[in-house]
């Protein structure tokens, strides 16, 4: 019993570390006012000033098109070489696996110190443009999709494959209506993480991006490295939109997960 | 014979991939490592970072920020991931779950809800390093607790009755059989946290109010003033460090993707 209290008491106080500053900046959202502490009576001034301001709303766009278009590119990229890997000469195999984990491994600035050294010296023509900056969001996300199918291909019955090849299918149609149903969970997975990482990335994209060009990482840092910005209380009502999206995804997602596991 | 070619020539994009913006910009990195502005050989890169008192004083600024991260976040996350494990509390799944739902959230973000939340309790002004550690402790907690959950789910419950039955209190069972046998799991949450520790200046600028100078911190100042060989080196050793470590833990398995694992 005492065990029970103490452990519940010990969550609760990770979990108060973990969510008083989210709260507190969801709380302050709802009032307009130039920093936290300061109350100025309930209002959605703060969210109607956000969708507003088309400069934002601008960057949210891009930010998510560019996870968005990464990450396919990243799960189709990885999606394929997982198959090739798993299907090649072990040495090969053991190789690409290798370098796969690299960037998974390396610290995220020497991945991103390489590729700007990269496009610095040899690429130039697509220095700091939008090219630059889609290679490096897949080099940091597509190993996590390689990470993700590489189970599912492990945990597949080879011989439904050749059954299918011997009933007179294609290898293309094989690999479609064969391999491709029993590797989707694992590609959808490597797709959500290339999502998820894309959304966070802040080295990379720094070191590859165009002048110009903003995601909420790169807007949300040059706002709070200084002390005092106009953007700051913009970024409150921003960041509750941001959580409760999260929060929807998560539970429906933790839902979806209960229902498949009762079914099976 | 000719569907197998097909099968395994599916990871020649990625191969390619790989090896023109991961392999390559490492071969670059290590050129400009090894020379001086003139592109002339020099070893006086590496010279420099051990006697320049910059560099000198930002590996151990780094050493401490990361060991003492790593420490807090271990003494934190092991009873949270051990109560979640195996003391068989209800809904265990969406405790883990309310874990590890900030980690979704943009990292930049979060540090900003954190740094609006220390200047709240008045803490923000006094000492940036402590800042900084908070901070680290804040965002890397729950790539501790993923990968000590995941070992402590899987131990053999009959191991520890054994221990007990054996005579060991649960204090004995859990120093000399529990906490051994999670060692993969520990090793695996130190790499997570100490790499990034060491490297993530996003934090210590953010909280740190730029006074912290960690080696990552270095690098981007290098990239910035475009001193391309010592920004290389620096990165050189980084990644050198980080290959040996990965070596000596066993590491390059494809429990790697524990990183987001849980996540998805």
């Amino acid at each position: 019993m005492v065990k029970k209290v103490f452990s519940y008491i010990l969550l609760a106080l990770v979990m108060l570390f973990v969510y008083t500053p989210i709260f507190v900046l969801v709380l302050f959202s709802f009032t307009d006012t130039p920093a936290i502490g300061q109350w100025n009576g309930f209002s959605f001034d703060l969210y109607r000033k956000l969708f507003e301001d088309e400069r934002i709303m601008k960057i949210v766009r891009d930010t998510v098109f560019l996870a968005g278009g990464c990450s396919i590119l990243s799960t189709i990229l990885g999606t394929l070489g997982s198959i090739g890997i798993f299907y090649s000469k072990k040495r090969t195999a053991k190789i690409m696996n290798a370098v796969n984990n690299i960037p998974v491994v390396n610290a995220e600035i020497v991945t991103a110190l390489s590729l700007a050294l990269l496009f610095a010296m040899v690429f130039t023509f697509f220095n700091k443009t939008m090219f630059s900056l889609v290679i490096g969001h897949i080099v940091i996300t597509a190993p996590f999709v390689i990470l993700s199918v590489m189970p599912r291909l492990k945990q597949m019955d080879p011989n439904v494959y050749e059954a299918a090849l011997d009933l007179g299918a294609s290898p293309a149609k094989a690999l479609f209506t064969v391999v491709l149903p029993e590797i989707l969970p694992g590609m959808l997975s490597g797709f959500m993480l290339s999502v998820t990482l894309s959304l966070d990335d802040y080295i990379v994209t720094a070191f590859t991006k165009p002048e110009m060009f903003n995601t909420i990482s790169t807007y949300v840092y040059n706002a709070v490295k200084v002390p005092v910005h106009s953007a700051l209380p913009g970024l409150r009502a921003l960041s509750t939109l941001i959580f409760v999206v999260i929060v929807v995804i998560a539970v429906l997602m933790n839902v979806l997960k209960k229902k498949e596991v009762k079914s099976k | 014979m000719k569907l197998r070619f097909a099968r395994k020539h599916l990871c020649i994009p990625y191969a390619l991939f790989l090896a023109l913006f991961v392999v390559a910009p490492i071969f670059i990195m290590l050129f400009y490592a090894f020379t001086d502005a003139n592109n002339r050989f020099t070893l006086g890169n590496f010279g420099k970072i051990f006697s320049d008192t910059t560099t000198l004083s930002a590996i151990l600024t780094s050493l401490s920020t990361a060991i003492v991260t790593t420490a807090i976040c271990l003494l934190l996350g092991y009873p949270v991931a051990y109560i979640l494990a195996r003391s068989g509390l209800k809904h265990t799944q969406t405790l883990l779950l309310l874990f590890i739902l900030p980690m979704w959230i943009n990292f930049v973000m979060r540090l900003n809800a954190l740094k609006e939340f220390l200047s709240l309790i008045n803490l923000l002004d006094k000492s940036p390093y402590l800042n900084t550690v908070i901070g680290m402790v804040y965002d890397f907690l729950p790539f501790m607790i993923l990968p000590l959950y995941t070992t402590l789910t899987k131990l053999d419950k009959s191991v520890i009755e054994a221990s007990t039955d054996l005579g060991a209190n649960s204090f004995q069972t859990l120093i000399r059989v529990v906490i051994p046998l999670s060692l993969p799991g520990i090793i695996s949450g130190v790499t997570m946290v100490f790499m990034p520790t060491m490297t993530n200046y996003v934090i210590s600028d953010i909280l740190g109010r730029s006074q912290i100078t960690i080696l990552g911190k270095l690098i981007e100042n290098y990239f910035m003033q475009s001193n391309w060989n010592m920004g290389a080196a620096i990165s050189m050793l980084l990644l050198t460090v980080m290959l040996l470590f990965t070596w000596l833990t066993g590491g390059f398995k494809e429990e790697k993707n524990e990183r987001g694992a849980g996540l998805w």
